[in-house]
């Protein structure tokens, strides 16, 4: 068996099988959430992308790349929002070296 | 990967493969693919082109030989005069390079139609060409040319290394000819194209990035941007096959069938003729060889638009480049929502 197949993304509807009543209640709400608001499309994308790396979700990156393209982002914008989300999946591990600060104080003379 | 069967369609060139036939997915939403009337005649003249892109739905080229003779260049004139054709629409291939295009413009003007030319830019720099700024306001030419995008990086990867910096000279040319600035009368619209296996953004929105930044850096302005699908045949068939993308773009085009696009599909308007006199429903079917109704005539000499008006569209698996999402016609996207 291979972890994270192309055609799996297609396949999201299968996780519908048991609890159906629960799938579409997360589809309709992952739905609305793409839709044009306060926020744009793009915009959202570009959240969607850079949310996608934050989790390293295979399936995510690959279907936010494609909507931040059909959104009209380039590269550039793009490669601006995946570095927002590893700087601040950097900044959160660096600021709990607080707390490694604060342990090794606990027990030092 | 789900499986994908054949549609065999009567073109004579390859078509992209589906696993839903065009005419169904109308049916289905009851939908009869007719023209409405014929309000532009596009004259494709010829395949001979300055540039090679890679998404080329002509296949055009330098090294393409197959242009249009001056007797049928006057064939078509002969057509624009009896019928008042209110658009003639000039495309190729570069199709400056035919040595029949300026009398093709000068007689269609002379006949008062509107004239758009689907003008490449980088033509400019060929010989002889120089001038065609001039010549375009001259005779209130329409001017419609690609620009995939406002970088050099996408521009290139398309149209080919060093087009970017060309077009951007070309375009500066046209803005001090006056094409593209308020209040000139001089049309320069602008088409979208996606770089790859994906569909245009919504034409709004690239339309708004587009005006801001080619004049904020580069100080070039223009009028409309239109959105167009690349079209799933000839150089760009080739290259989703090439690169295993051809059923993922299919699905996706399928997937965004929208049926509120069918109304204002250029095939609907326009008649297509060809370098060799012979008449198609647009330029995408001339380019598979795929021409009018059998019960038509098939040539311009012939062209009767009271019978052109209500015409059934001949259709393939390629229609749903132009039906997919917002929809793509030679004026870019035609549905509000997509």
């Amino acid at each position: 068996m291979a972890y994270y197949e192309e055609d799996e993304l297609e396949r999201f509807s299968e996780i519908g099988k048991h609890r159906p009543d629960l799938f579409e209640k997360f589809m309709a709400w992952y739905q609305a959430c793409q839709e044009e608001g306060a926020l744009s499309r793009r915009e959202k994308a570009l959240i969607g992308l850079a949310v996608a790396h934050a989790l390293q979700c295979p399936y995510c990156i690959d279907a936010f790349s494609q909507s931040c393209l059909e959104a009209g982002s380039n590269m550039e914008q793009m490669t601006e929002a995946i570095h927002m989300a590893s700087a601040l999946r950097g900044g959160a591990a660096l600021i709990h070296g607080l707390q490694a600060h604060k342990s090794v104080k606990r027990v030092s003379m | 990967m789900s499986s994908v069967l054949p549609v065999i369609q009567p073109a004579l060139q390859p078509q992209p493969r589906t696993d839903v036939d065009f005419d169904e997915q109308l049916a289905a939403h009851g939908i009869e693919l007719r023209a409405a009337t014929v309000e532009s005649l596009q004259v494709n003249v010829g395949k001979l082109c300055n540039q090679a892109c890679k998404h080329c739905h002509v296949d055009a080229s330098p090294a393409r030989t197959e242009i249009m003779t001056r007797e049928t260049a006057e064939t078509v004139i002969d057509a624009v005069r009896r019928f008042h054709m209110p658009v003639v629409d000039i495309t190729g291939g570069a199709p400056e390079l035919n040595p029949s295009f300026r009398y093709l413009v000068r007689e269609a003007r002379a006949a008062g139609a509107r004239v758009i030319v689907r003008h490449n830019l980088t033509v400019m720099f060929e010989a002889g060409q120089e001038d065609l700024p001039e010549f375009f306001r001259e005779h209130a030419v329409e001017v419609v040319s690609s620009l995939p995008y406002f970088l050099e990086d996408r521009t290139d990867a398309q149209r080919g290394q060093g087009v970017f910096k060309k077009s951007l000279i070309a375009l500066r040319r046209l803005n001090a000819a006056g094409y593209g600035k308020a209040g000139s009368g001089l049309t320069l619209d602008l088409v979208y194209n996606p770089v790859g296996a994906f569909l245009p953004p919504p034409q709004a929105s690239i339309e708004a990035d587009f005006k801001r930044e080619l004049m904020n850096r580069y100080g070039i302005a223009f009028n409309h941007l239109y959105t167009i699908t690349n079209m799933p045949i000839k150089r760009f068939l080739d290259y989703l096959r090439r690169s295993g993308n051809e059923e993922r773009y299919m699905r996706k085009l399928v997937e965004a069938f929208n049926p509120t696009t069918v109304d204002g599909l250029m095939c609907r308007s326009l008649v297509s003729v060809d370098w060799t006199g012979r008449l198609y429903d647009c330029d995408f079917n001339q380019m598979l060889e795929l021409g009018v109704a059998p019960e038509l005539p098939q040539t311009i000499a012939d062209l009767d638009p009271a019978r052109f008006a209500r015409r059934r569209i001949m259709t393939g698996s390629h229609c749903f480049g132009c039906t997919a999402g917002a929809g793509s016609s030679c004026g870019g996207a035609v549905a509000v929502n997509s």
